[in-house]
């Protein structure tokens, strides 16, 4: 069986980083799994920890009073959950749904926010990793504002 | 597989096709089989399109959605966007249709012999796909990894979705998401252009086909030479007012291209400098 730090360094979001700050960030690491239609958080409740998801498909999902849940985006496997733990007030946006069976590696976000405070160059590498899926969350919501496959072709 | 023949003289005459069949696919979308009257067939390559519609009405230019290798039947797959798309979604068994071709340069699939396969198709851009899937698939052997990428806009709007699994069993890997989807929805919610990441090719040696919205095709071109397949490896189908179907009227001009002859299907290095061009 793998070791919790050998699955965060196979991970996408943690490529580069060396053995000695893998080692650091597991004392705030631990294995959780998820059943289908289970949930990982819902908004705004305590943003309280930071998921790394290691398989499966997890929902995020808003609530419309009146309609079905929407799915507003799916993160799969290689992929992270929430950012919502960075910035104050430390507040879930959204529900977070298992829509497969799924496992992650959950860090508490209040020891992984002091490892950061307390070393910077750790800070920066989590920083600039949560920076990027943030522009590419940015990016996608954006350009599906543009309705891409409207009506504008008959084939 | 056939090859298609070139535009000839004949292209401008209309051929009579009996509508055999007519399937809805999606609630704007309809998929209508098509026999010649004068047996004759019409061989096409994928990518290929022709000028069809009710005699007397007019003709739109439709891409052939159906297989190449069985040029007896014709399949076109029409989104209703009013006019003659609309009565097109509208003809029943037995109507007599007039269509012309087939026009235009296809995708030309074996260009990737030996190499991985990535097709990208968004909305009803996966229509004039489809045929090239079932050349991929009917010479598997001949190509490496192959993907099948689709974007749709809600799950009720994903296209051939029975065609799409069967796929997945073909040695193909098929990922579909959608803009926006209820909790139903157990597949991807998101960008068509985040498949590309997760989809799994060499892209020096990809041959890269994709279809769906200009805009679509251009964030797709970017992601897919962002991860290093070349330009003269990536073609787009494109769609402009097509109306001769043979380079002569010139409603269809995108600057030096005629995309009826030159095209549909052109590389993207061919065609990237226009893409961002306003009011080409």
């Amino acid at each position: 069986m793998r070791s919790l730090e050998q699955l965060l360094m196979e991970h996408p979001f943690f490529a580069g980083l060396d053995d000695s700050t893998a080692a650091m960030l597991v004392g705030c690491a631990a294995n959780e799994h998820f059943r289908p239609g289970e949930y990982l958080f819902h908004e705004g409740e305590p943003a309280d920890r930071f998921f790394v998801l290691r398989r499966g498909r997890v929902a995020l999902d808003v609530h419309v009073p009146g309609q079905a849940e929407h799915v507003i985006d799916t993160v799969d496997e290689g992929d992270v959950i929430g950012w919502s733990w960075l910035i104050p007030p430390y507040r879930w946006f959204f529900d977070a749904r298992a829509v497969q069976d799924v496992s992650v590696v959950a860090f508490d976000a209040t020891c992984l926010r002091g490892k950061c405070d307390e070393d910077p160059a750790l800070g920066y590498a989590v920083m600039q990793r949560a920076a990027q899926v943030m522009y590419r969350r940015l990016q996608s919501a954006r350009v599906r504002l543009l309705d891409l496959y409207g009506a504008d072709r008959a084939s | 597989m056939p090859t298609a023949a070139p535009a000839t003289a004949d292209a401008w005459q209309p051929r009579p096709f009996r509508v055999s069949a007519s399937r809805r696919e999606t609630h704007d979308t309809v998929t209508i089989e098509l026999e010649s009257l004068d047996r004759h067939g019409l061989p096409f390559a994928p990518g290929q399109f022709t000028m069809v519609g009710p005699l007397g009405v007019g003709d739109v230019p439709i891409s052939i959605s159906g297989h190449p290798g069985r040029p007896q039947q014709l399949t076109h797959t029409i989104r209703d966007v009013g006019g003659v798309t609309t009565a097109l979604c509208q003809a029943s068994e037995g109507d007599v249709l007039a269509v012309r071709g087939p026009f235009g340069v296809g995708w030309r699939v074996p260009d990737g012999t030996g190499g991985d396969i990535v097709i990208v198709a968004g909305g009803v851009g996966l229509a004039p796909l489809r045929s090239a899937v079932i050349e991929v698939i009917a010479a598997r052997q001949k190509y490496r990894r192959v993907s099948v990428l689709y974007g749709a806009r809600t799950a009720s709007d994903v296209l051939f979705a029975a065609d799409l699994a069967a796929w997945a069993s073909e040695d193909v890997q098929v990922a579909v998401t959608v803009d926006r989807a209820s909790e139903a929805w157990t597949g991807r919610v998101g960008l068509v252009t985040e498949l590309v990441s997760w989809a799994t090719f060499d892209p020096a040696r990809t041959l890269a086909l994709v279809c769906g919205p200009e805009v679509m095709m251009r964030y797709v071109a970017g992601e897919l030479t962002a991860r290093g397949v070349p330009p003269e490896r990536i073609r787009l189908s494109l769609e402009r007012n097509m109306r001769c179907g043979v380079g002569l009227c010139g409603h269809c001009q995108l600057r030096e291209y005629l995309i009826c002859i030159d095209g549909p299907v052109l590389s993207l290095d061919a065609v990237r400098p226009l893409l961002g061009v306003r009011e080409l």
